[in-house]
């Protein structure tokens, strides 16, 4: 517990991220961050914060110290094995032009 | 990676438009320059439900309680959008919310102001949340991306805020010679404080010329409001109000309304602590922080408790 500036001992309600989800059949988003003490509270306080005009018809709330991130710094090593991989995409293969044109 | 080449690198980022994300390699410089300014921004949208709220219980009608509660609902959100981006930058909500209210934390100065009659409310969507839309429309391309999201958010419910005010005012400038009067007197008093929520003359603004750099601002003070005055001179005529300068007068060669001189003295009175209402104020937000102080230790003790017979029970 730490000492508030106005002398009293108070905690700080946890950090929760909040996802929403925008329309029906659409994959969850981050819309930021509140705080409260329990995860009922923190769906009331994302739903009260990030979706007043009904930006989002479902939330997620995940206790911010439970993500697991990757580090910007590690982004090359860690990202390269995609990058060698050309035939990971449609572009490298080649069709004949015949059977291009029907599309 | 020697510090010079990561400053480098950061700067080609920014050069590129790119964004800066939390976890990013950044400057100590810009991360500071971000706390201060984002935090100011937070704890102006706090403080601006204040002048706002004192007329809540008394707004004319039904709707236009409501709209009220609505806006400045609205801007207890803001402030927490922004309080969140600011905390990736590492400081705690704690912190930037004691520095606030115990500390030395600025905010806007145009809070600073009373709202002596209703159509301040009228007055203050118009102008001062027209000037926060030039303003938050510029950061949403800040450099920095929690800053930038949280600007996009905002700036698609400041249109509310401001039609609700300019709909308002326009109603009552076309109403009885009381309430035109009225109406006049509020844009009178908001005139002036609101051109000065830009921040000082460019010259004067030590800060901008960084944030420029990188990226943060993408336009000067200045900039920011010339535009803001520009548009508001269209939008006073259509509805038959006068702005309180007689300076004001278009210019055929840079295409823009002149002003005149702003009151800047005055502006670093209020920023000194002077204002009309910098004290009454800071006793609210104190009297709110501390009086609220139970309802948040009840709520984590009934949090920890409801946690151990959980944990009891399976
Ligand atoms: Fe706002
Ligand atoms: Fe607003």
């Amino acid at each position: 517990m730490k000492e508030s500036a106005n002398g009293t001992k108070q905690n700080e309600w946890p950090l929760w991220e909040v996802f929403y989800q925008p329309n029906n059949g659409k994959p969850f988003e981050h819309a930021g961050s509140v705080h409260a003490p329990d995860a009922e509270m923190a769906l009331q306080n994302a739903r009260d914060t990030y979706s007043r005009r009904n930006e989002g018809i479902n939330l997620w709330v995940v206790p911010s110290d439970q993500i697991v991130a990757s580090t910007p710094e590690d982004q090359g090593p860690f990202f390269d094995p995609a990058n060698d991989k050309a035939y990971r995409h449609p572009q490298f293969y080649s069709v004949p032009r015949a059977a291009k044109k029907r599309k | 990676m020697d510090e010079q080449k990561k400053l480098d690198e950061f700067q080609r980022r920014i050069d590129n438009g790119e964004k800066i994300e939390p976890k990013d390699w950044m400057p100590d410089r810009y991360r500071k320059q971000l706390i201060r300014m984002m935090s100011q921004h937070a704890h102006s949208e706090v403080v601006g439900m204040l002048p706002e709220g004192n007329w809540i219980e008394r707004a004319p009608s039904l709707k236009r309680k409501k709209v009220l509660l609505a806006k400045v609902q609205d801007e207890a959100g803001h402030g927490l959008y922004i309080y969140s981006a600011v905390e990736t930058l590492g400081v705690t909500r704690r912190e930037l919310v004691e520095e606030y209210i115990y500390g030395k934390a600025k905010y806007s100065s145009i809070f600073n102001y009373p709202t002596l009659t209703y159509a301040d409310i009228c007055a203050i969507g118009w102008l001062v949340d027209g000037a926060a839309i030039v303003n938050q429309t510029m950061l949403a391309k800040s450099s920095y991306g929690p800053y930038s999201r949280s600007m996009v958010r905002i700036c698609k419910e400041e249109s509310f805020h401001k039609k609700q005010g300019y709909e308002m005012l326009a109603k009552m400038a076309n109403g009885t010679p009381e309430q035109k009067k009225m109406a006049q007197d509020a844009v009178n008093r908001w005139w002036w404080p609101t051109l000065m929520m830009f921040g000082p003359p460019d010259d004067e603004s030590p800060n901008s010329a960084e944030l420029i750099k990188w990226g943060v601002k993408s336009k000067t003070n200045d900039e920011l409001r010339q535009s803001f005055v520009d548009r508001t001179v269209m939008e006073a005529k259509k509805i038959g109000i006068e702005l309180p300068d007689p300076d004001l007068k278009y210019n055929k060669e840079t295409g823009h309304w002149d002003y005149g001189e702003i009151p800047w003295d005055e502006f670093w009175e209020v920023i000194r602590g002077n204002g009309p209402m910098n004290r009454e104020r800071i006793r609210a937000r104190r009297k709110a922080y501390e009086e609220g102080a139970w309802v948040r230790e009840a709520a984590s003790e009934y949090a920890r408790k409801k946690k151990l017979r959980d944990e009891k029970a399976s």
